[in-house]
């Protein structure tokens, strides 16, 4: 059985917002949002701030669900790190320790239904992209996933087929409205706020058709492929696991991530969360370093957005020089030494 | 144990793809279409399963208009036996798509159902996890292993995740959908392409499955992303560092 847990927080009675409503009825937002070591991940910091956009006094209340005391410190952090956050609901259940899309979905539904949002918003990492649809399904509503602008309570863009094409979308069902944004197009801010915290309904039935096994992934101290500021990629033109070591080198020397390519990632080189792409991470870093990229169409799709591009590769023909801002025709193997000898000191 | 595979038309993955001056879409007329390449993946993975004796019968489905019934010809000729394709005009959104599936399985009874995690057209990545929801099985998205246990009647799946790879165990029956790397997925043979045209394919029409396909949403435009900036070649480090330093400042 579940046990729910209330926190004890003293309740802050001023709402953040005006009580009245503006423009088509007053707007709501539920961030599902994520923690770990008892803080709120930054990918829920970049939805609370997406929901911005939806319209003015948007309330926002951000549900996490877990275990324990880190949970407990995660709402409390999440009280104090988002000026629009007015409220934290705390799911307290050994259901939601692995973050199954199952118990999940059920969460947002009991909440959608005791709290009656109008919207309710994720991030589309693949924590997002696994639990909104099915929730949205549990409520009977299309999903708008995969945001990258949002211009107004009801409108929205998306990239589509591999983002070679921006579809606008207007919602024109009933409450709730399901999205998931892209965290690159809603970079999170850091500041205070209000807070009231709330339980959770746990669902009574409980969801025990899947279960979680493990997690398998490499020890890093790479900074977080999705939000850093510096990218490098290599390609399968590495020809080794071995070689691509040569690109963590160069990254450590710049402070920045390692990225791969599909190509790379299914010769083995590195494992899957390093892959860069339209079924990848979607990245957006100041400076993309691209070494032996093709640039396919789909690799393409996960880092068009960063502000620098440099590509290098030996075939001057390689669709990659189309999209860089500085393209350098040459071996690899000779530029990657040279360049860790000749860039400054971080 | 009988596996439904969703499959797909849409435009080749290599095609160039061009947006139509009224913005009401993409050009699709004259552009070469394909199988979606994460449903190949998962027809694929329920013919091995079939192969190793674990299913008795792969069904492909396919929901669109007339045409897609080339794409459902080409599941029969990789090796599905029996083929359903839900006719519809006009734009079907995930959750119509889901709620057809549901009709389906509701007449089929399937024991698992497999899809390829998004189709490359709109990149949506959420009927296989709608379809979960609605039926109230259990998923596993993003597979890039899957493992059946008969007896047990249960399933491994190896989910691509952020962080690297999670397993999870799930109770039959199941949903799944497919990630690139869940495996390689066979060309359909001359005599399998022969064969195929004899397979029985139904047909269904949403109104017959009693689901309205009436969408809550509505495609407002079509655009083309922002063009950047042409770049431009540098012939040495030497330069291409001067060019990161002073021109972008970025290091």
């Amino acid at each position: 059985m579940a046990i729910v847990r209330a926190l004890r927080v003293p309740l802050r009675l001023r709402p953040r917002f005006s009580s009245l409503s503006s423009i088509a009825g007053s707007i709501s937002t539920l961030v599902i949002g994520e923690h770990e070591g008892g803080a709120v991940k930054a990918p829920t910091l970049s939805a609370v701030e997406a929901a911005k956009y939806l319209g003015e006094g948007n309330s926002v209340s951000v549900l996490l669900a877990g275990t324990g005391s880190s949970l407990q410190d995660a709402a409390e952090h999440a009280a104090s790190c988002h000026p629009s956050i007015s409220q934290v609901i705390v799911a307290d259940s050994d259901h939601f320790v692995h973050h199954l899309a199952e118990p999940w979905a059920r969460l947002v539904q009991l909440v959608q239904q005791r709290e009656g949002y109008s919207h309710i918003v994720t991030v589309s990492n693949s924590f997002g992209k696994n639990v909104l649809p099915r929730a949205a399904a549990l409520l009977d509503v299309s999903p708008i996933t995969d945001v990258v602008s949002i211009s107004g309570p009801n409108q929205f863009v998306r990239p589509i087929y591999a983002g070679n094409a921006l579809s606008t979308v207007r919602y024109t069902g009933n409450s709730p409205c399901l999205l998931s944004v892209r965290s690159t197009s809603f970079p999170e801010p850091t500041v205070a706020a209000d807070f009231r915290a709330e339980k959770a309904p746990i669902s009574q039935d409980s969801i025990r058709k899947s279960r979680y096994v493990k997690l398998t992934s490499q020890e890093t101290e790479r900074p977080d492929l999705g939000n850093a500021k510096v990218v490098v990629t290599g390609g399968r033109a590495l020809k080794s696991a071995e070689n691509f070591k040569m690109i963590e080198k160069l990254a450590e020397k710049l402070g920045a991530a390692v990225g791969a390519t599909r190509a790379a990632v299914d010769a083995g080189f590195v494992p899957n969360d390093l892959q860069v792409g339209q079924t990848g991470k979607i990245v957006a870093p100041e400076l993309y370093l691209a070494f032996g990229v093709s640039g396919a169409i789909q690799h393409v799709a996960g880092m068009r957005d960063s502000k620098v591009i440099v590509a290098v590769n030996k075939d001057s023909d390689a669709p990659i020089f189309k999209v860089a801002d500085y393209g350098l025709v040459g071996d690899l193997f000779e530029v990657i030494p040279e360049l860790l000898e000749k860039l400054p000191e971080k | 144990m009988k596996i439904m595979v969703a499959v797909k038309r849409v435009i080749d993955y290599a095609v160039k793809i061009r947006v139509k001056a009224d913005k009401s879409g993409v050009e699709t007329q004259n552009v070469k279409m394909s199988m979606n390449p994460f449903c190949e993946i998962a027809l694929e993975e329920a013919l091995r399963i079939k192969e190793a004796g674990l299913a008795s019968e792969v069904v492909a489905v396919t929901m669109g208009p007339k045409q897609s019934i080339d794409t459902l010809r080409t599941g029969l000729a990789m090796g599905a036996d029996r083929g359903i394709h839900v006719e519809a005009t006009g734009d079907l959104f995930p959750l119509a798509v889901a709620k057809l599936f549901k009709a389906l399985v509701e007449i089929e009874k399937p024991g698992l159902i497999i899809l390829g995690k998004q189709a490359i057209d709109n990149d949506c990545n959420q009927t296989g996890q709608m379809v979960a929801g609605l039926l109230g099985w259990p998923q596993g998205t993003f597979a890039s292993k899957v493992v059946l246990d008969k007896e047990k009647q249960e399933v491994m799946v190896d989910r691509e995740v952020d962080g690297g790879l999670e397993t999870v165990c799930l109770n039959l029956p199941a949903v799944i959908t497919t990630d690139l790397r869940l495996n390689q997925p066979r060309y359909a043979t001359l005599p399998n392409i022969m064969k195929a045209k004899s397979k029985p394919v139904k047909k269904y029409t949403p109104e017959e499955l009693n689901v309205a396909t009436k969408s809550d949403l509505e495609v407002v435009e079509v655009t083309e992303p922002p063009k950047r900036k042409a770049g431009v070649l540098v012939s040495s480090v030497d330069e291409l560092i001067d060019k990161l330093k002073n021109e972008a400042h970025v290091i």
